[in-house]
């Protein structure tokens, strides 16, 4: 029976860990993407930016896996996810994806203004271009600032993958649940949690090493 | 032939005028000290030379070269602003070096981004010069050392390193030991006598009276957006004809 259960939640956790990862690969760059634009001087940018990331960040994410799911079918008659598993994962992860890029905006935001105008300056003065002096002077000073909000987000972004079943995307909370219904056992349910514990705790030691290695300036 | 001449620069801040129609020039080699209380505009004045800000009006020049002129209303690029700046060099009152670059790096690290083509032998030259410019700043041996680990009078002295690194015609300073320890004051303030006394050209913002006296040509005093006086340091310390400037100086 163990081995039945861990077969089955492996396979749930894999679907976990694709909607992870995939969520990451492409928030992030989004997230930077937004909060360039949050930050922008031009209006028509920053508006509809700021109105987004406070709709994203103002409403529940599960609110958002059923509306981006079931809107544009249901609204506009066209199935845009295409069907079966395929559809689904690609409508959570759609959602996903703009809701962590709004948090993680926020994050590179509060990260590049707390960088002091006189690093800027000094860079200026010393005839470097905008695009050296974000590079080579102001990136690096920004990751070690939000190396901690950010591992908290992603940690967060862990536990979060598992609200994707309620557009029955079958991640491994799913997979558990099951066998209440077909062995009336509880047990499995404990057991994803175990899974959730070892891969937040693998990336709790990636971040402590991350903010380690960053230790060298101030 | 000036190597610096500054005409009739004003600059408003929304409604504050900070700098009313100053005009001055300078010849190369001399160190010219800026005095005068918080808000006359010293720094600002300091800040438009290196473009940091921009002059509402009048005309700067060095080496009779116009780098701006109010008159014209030009937008330019940000590769004509920076080719302007390369002419002036800042070491600021908060030192602001690189915090994640050795003191050697964050002297070498502009003139090795301004490099057309990196290769080697022209990476090592910059690496030397900037050894031996930390050497002349006595910090042979903190080169290694990040900002974090270095005095503020040590950081101080890297910061001009970096900006002497560039080779700038005119070094300006603003009130560059107002951030220090008084105990540390020495050590920076002998540095720019050091500087000094190898003719650079340099425009000094400075609250310390009695170095200025010593160690500039000549003295510019501003109070309220203009330059209330100038001269030798002789004539502005030793003679001051105006009423302002005495009340100003009695209170060093």
């Amino acid at each position: 029976m163990f081995w039945t259960v861990t077969l089955s939640l492996l396979e749930g956790f894999l679907t976990t860990v694709k909607l992870f990862a995939l969520t990451l690969l492409f928030s992030l760059p989004l997230g930077l993407v937004m909060s360039l634009g949050s930050m922008s001087k031009i209006k028509v940018l920053r508006y509809p930016i700021v109105f987004l990331i406070w709709v994203m960040r103002g409403t529940p994410l599960l609110l958002q896996l059923l509306i981006i799911y079931y809107g544009p079918g249901i609204l506009f008659h066209t199935n845009v996810w295409g069907s079966g598993d395929g559809g689904r994962f690609t409508a959570a992860l759609v959602a996903f994806v703009v809701n962590y890029a709004c948090y993680f905006s926020e994050i590179y935001r509060g990260g590049i203004q707390s960088i002091p105008v006189g690093q800027y300056e000094a860079g200026k003065v010393l005839g470097m271009t905008n695009g050296q002096i974000f590079r080579k002077v102001i990136l690096l000073q920004v990751i070690k600032r939000i190396v901690p909000p950010m591992a908290n987000e992603i940690i967060t972004l862990v536990k979060d993958t598992s609200l994707a079943r309620v557009i029955a995307v079958y991640e491994i909370i799913w997979s558990g649940q099951a066998f209440i219904k077909s062995d009336g056992i509880i047990w499995p349910l404990f057991y994803t949690g175990a899974f959730y514990l070892i891969f937040s705790g693998l990336l709790t030691l990636l971040f402590r090493y991350l903010e380690k290695r960053l230790d060298y300036f101030r | 032939m000036s190597i610096l001449e500054v005409n009739h620069i004003r600059k408003n801040f929304g409604e504050t005028e900070v700098l009313k129609d100053i005009s001055f020039s300078m010849e190369e080699g001399q160190a010219v000290s800026i005095i005068g209380s918080s808000g006359s505009g010293k720094t600002t004045l300091l800040r438009c030379l290196n473009f940091l800000e921009t002059p509402d009006e009048g005309t700067i020049k060095v080496r009779d070269e116009v780098l701006f002129d109010g008159a014209k209303k030009e937008n330019p690029s940000e590769a004509q602003l920076r080719q302007r700046r390369l002419h002036f060099g800042l070491v600021f009152q908060q030192f602001n070096l690189f915090p994640q670059y050795t003191a050697l790096e964050n002297v070498c690290l502009a003139p090795q981004l301004a490099l057309k083509e990196k290769n080697e032998a022209q990476q090592k030259k910059i690496t030397e010069m900037g050894e031996e410019l930390l050497e002349r700043m006595g910090l042979s041996d903190r080169m290694g050392n990040y900002p974090h680990q270095l005095s503020g009078g040590q950081q101080q002295r890297v910061a001009i390193a970096r900006a002497l690194a560039l080779q700038p015609d005119i070094l300006c300073f603003d009130e560059p030991t107002s951030a220090l320890d008084p105990e540390l004051t020495g050590e920076v303030l002998k540095v720019i006598r050091s500087l000094a006394e190898h003719h650079t050209t340099m425009i000094i913002v400075t609250h310390e009276m009695t170095f200025a006296r010593d160690v500039s040509d000549r003295v510019i005093f501003m109070d309220g957006g203009r330059i209330e006086e100038q001269g030798t340091p002789d004539e502005v310390f030793g003679h001051p004809k105006s009423e302002r400037t005495k009340r100003f100086l009695a209170g060093y």
